[in-house]
């Protein structure tokens, strides 16, 4: 035993620890390091040269960048808006009312997340199909919904379990109707919920393919128009330069989100 | 002047099962109310019924001359102390006092001078700005109750308010809130499960048995003179004796309760005679200022409640009880 008692982790498990780090974030280091290199054709090591040529490229030459970006930020805010509020409502319901097949209903809620992406995408396309509906930032979005819902409504309804039920009587009680009840009591209990599960329906959204592949018809998102220019060899680097402000532009929102929710755990953890 | 409040015939039930089942109570404006029961007996259905959280199936409710039926619980001129006090977490002390304040629309001035105001009479003036997680249990109880009383209701109702205290606590609290009533006279209405604490603080009790109130009273009422074998066994532990029991032993021919304080201890001394009973010790059991004497005669547990210092027997002697046959109160078989 050590007198200080922190214990201190062995050499083999600080070396694994190392090596995970290393192998989650040596691929992003490279995306970022070969939006610099002066090499257009293919991903040598070490690049030949340093150049910042293709954020240029990619700012004034490459208009074929913006409508998937646009198409990406619009279907993603869309689907987390429409997964907040549906979210929301399924957890409310599902957290007070208690009926017969309560749990397996509970379970088809959570089901499109477990299911592989593949399978929500065909089913969605053939439903599509034989109602008519044509391909659209709708049909995108009605896609992306069926996971976002699922990260909401599991953030909302752990948090709605650890809330105090005689809290929205006791809203009531002191004269407050459901309306003022949602804004003062209960918005407050699950807004870090609604942040971290906006959050990550945002980012799943952002950066689906396969469901987004059989919902998309011609239209083109981000991370589709990126396999496309993968697969062409024309001005590679210019797919790290939009990689990179991708990077930078969801790290951001996320580490506040990060700082957010901690907060908030903390405050909640205290309440015990 | 109308009643506090009153139930006529009100039913509530669930599916099948019958919380309250006709209930017909009047409590008088001014009144420490009482309702005890064991757990499931409706007691606690009764109150949320007052609060509006429960609607009946059947009856009149009525707080203060007005028809309670139908109008939500935001609507009504009472507030509740909640058992599990449900403080509002994210917000800070004051905020949760002001809360009713400000749902009102009352300035912000006045409000937190009111909160102010009414932390101070529960002693805990200066804890504006902690949050219910900084608090002790006790604190959070204060502040339950600080939360109701500055709406100024009508009718206050406290669900089980002591029950997550620690003794001392407990009794603390039941002193202070008999004073508080006393000096801001609203009308309480106290659910508890704790007949001590029921007979100590109310100036009325009803018992709930079953969804039904089987007695109400005065507790000295309740305590002297339980009209049924549940009333006697649930509030303190009195003697029941059987009908049989009892003749044999020179009381009338059905179901009496008799107070452990109404029975003498003896040596058995001669025959016995009508109005006492021969029973080995089965149990001595030392409170402080009383010793409870268990014996067993006849197949009837009986206990006697005797100041500790009269005591000459040991566990295993045979005693001797006798009682005052004006101490037998008749009572119902159910």
């Amino acid at each position: 035993m050590r007198s200080d008692g922190t214990p201190r982790a062995g050499l083999g498990l600080r070396l694994s620890a190392a090596l995970g780090i290393l192998f989650l974030h040596v691929p992003l280091a490279l995306i970022v390091l070969y939006a610099f290199t002066t090499e257009d054709k293919s991903f040598a090591f070490p690049p030949p040269g340093l150049t910042l040529k293709w954020f240029a490229t990619a700012w004034f030459d490459r208009p074929d960048i913006w409508p998937p970006l646009w198409l990406s930020l619009k279907v993603a805010a869309i689907a987390t808006a429409l997964a907040l509020v549906l979210g929301t409502l399924a957890a409310a319901a599902l957290h007070r009312a208690s009926f017969f097949g309560k749990d397996s209903l509970s379970l088809l809620f959570i089901l499109p997340i477990a299911l592989p992406g593949i399978i929500t995408g065909i089913a969605l396309r053939s439903a599509f199909d034989i109602m008519g509906i044509p391909f659209s930032t709708w049909t995108i979005v009605l896609g992306h919904a069926t996971f976002c819902i699922v990260v909401v409504y599991n953030n909302v309804l752990a948090r709605f379990r650890r809330t105090s039920g005689s809290m929205i009587e006791a809203s009531m009680d002191l004269g407050a109707d459901g309306f003022q009840t949602f804004r003062h009591v209960v918005l407050p209990q699950i807004a870090t919920a609604l942040l971290a599960g906006g959050m990550l329906a945002f980012a799943l959204s952002f950066d689906e393919v396969i469901v987004t592949t059989f919902t998309a018809g011609q239209q083109s998102t981000l991370p589709i128009w990126m396999l496309n220019e993968l697969i062409r060899p024309r001005q590679r680097p210019v797919t790290n330069v939009v990689a990179v402000l991708v990077i930078a532009v969801t790290f951001l929102p996320i580490l506040l989100a990060y700082y957010l929710t901690r907060d908030g755990e903390h405050t909640a953890g205290s309440g015990k | 002047m109308p009643s506090a409040v009153r139930f006529q015939n009100v039913s509530r039930h669930f599916g099948t099962v019958r919380a309250v089942d006709d209930v017909s109570l009047d409590i008088a404006p001014g009144e420490f109310f009482a309702m005890l029961g064991p757990s499931g007996s409706g007691k606690t259905t009764c109150l949320r019924l007052i609060a509006g959280f429960e609607q009946p199936t059947a009856g009149h409710i009525e707080i203060f001359g007005e028809t309670a039926e139908g109008l939500p619980p935001y609507r009504r001129a009472v507030n509740t102390v909640f058992q599990d006090y449900a403080l509002f977490p994210h917000m800070t002390v004051g905020e949760n006092v002001a809360y009713g304040l400000m749902i009102k629309g009352v300035s912000r001035a006045e409000r937190e001078a009111r909160a102010k105001q009414a932390l101070a009479l529960i002693k805990l003036a200066g804890f504006e700005a902690r949050r219910p997680g900084q608090l002790s249990g006790g604190q959070r109880q204060r502040v339950a109750l600080a939360r109701a009383l500055v709406n100024e209701p009508k009718v206050l109702l406290l669900d089980e308010p002591l029950g997550a205290l620690d003794l001392k606590l407990r009794e603390q609290m039941q002193e202070e809130l008999r004073a508080l009533q006393h000096q801001l006279g609203i009308t309480f209405v106290f659910v508890t499960h704790d007949q001590g604490e029921a007979l100590s603080m109310a100036d009325r009790v009803a018992i709930f048995n079953e969804g039904r109130i089987v007695q109400a009273g005065t507790p000295a009422d309740i305590y002297e003179r339980p009209r049924s074998r549940f009333v006697a066994d649930f509030v303190g532990s009195s003697n029941v004796m059987a009908p049989e029991f009892s003749r044999q032993h020179g009381g009338p021919t059905g179901w009496v309760s008799l107070r452990p304080e109404a029975i003498r201890v003896e040596a058995p001394r001669g025959k016995v005679q009508p109005g006492s009973a021969d029973g080995q010790i089965i149990g001595l059991h030392y409170q402080g200022a009383l010793t409870r004497v268990v014996i067993m005669a006849d197949g009837t547990r009986l206990i006697a409640a005797v100041p500790s210092g009269s005591i000459a027997f040991a566990e295993g002697d045979t005693a001797r009880f006798t009682w005052d046959r004006a101490a037998l109160v008749p009572m119902a078989a159910d």
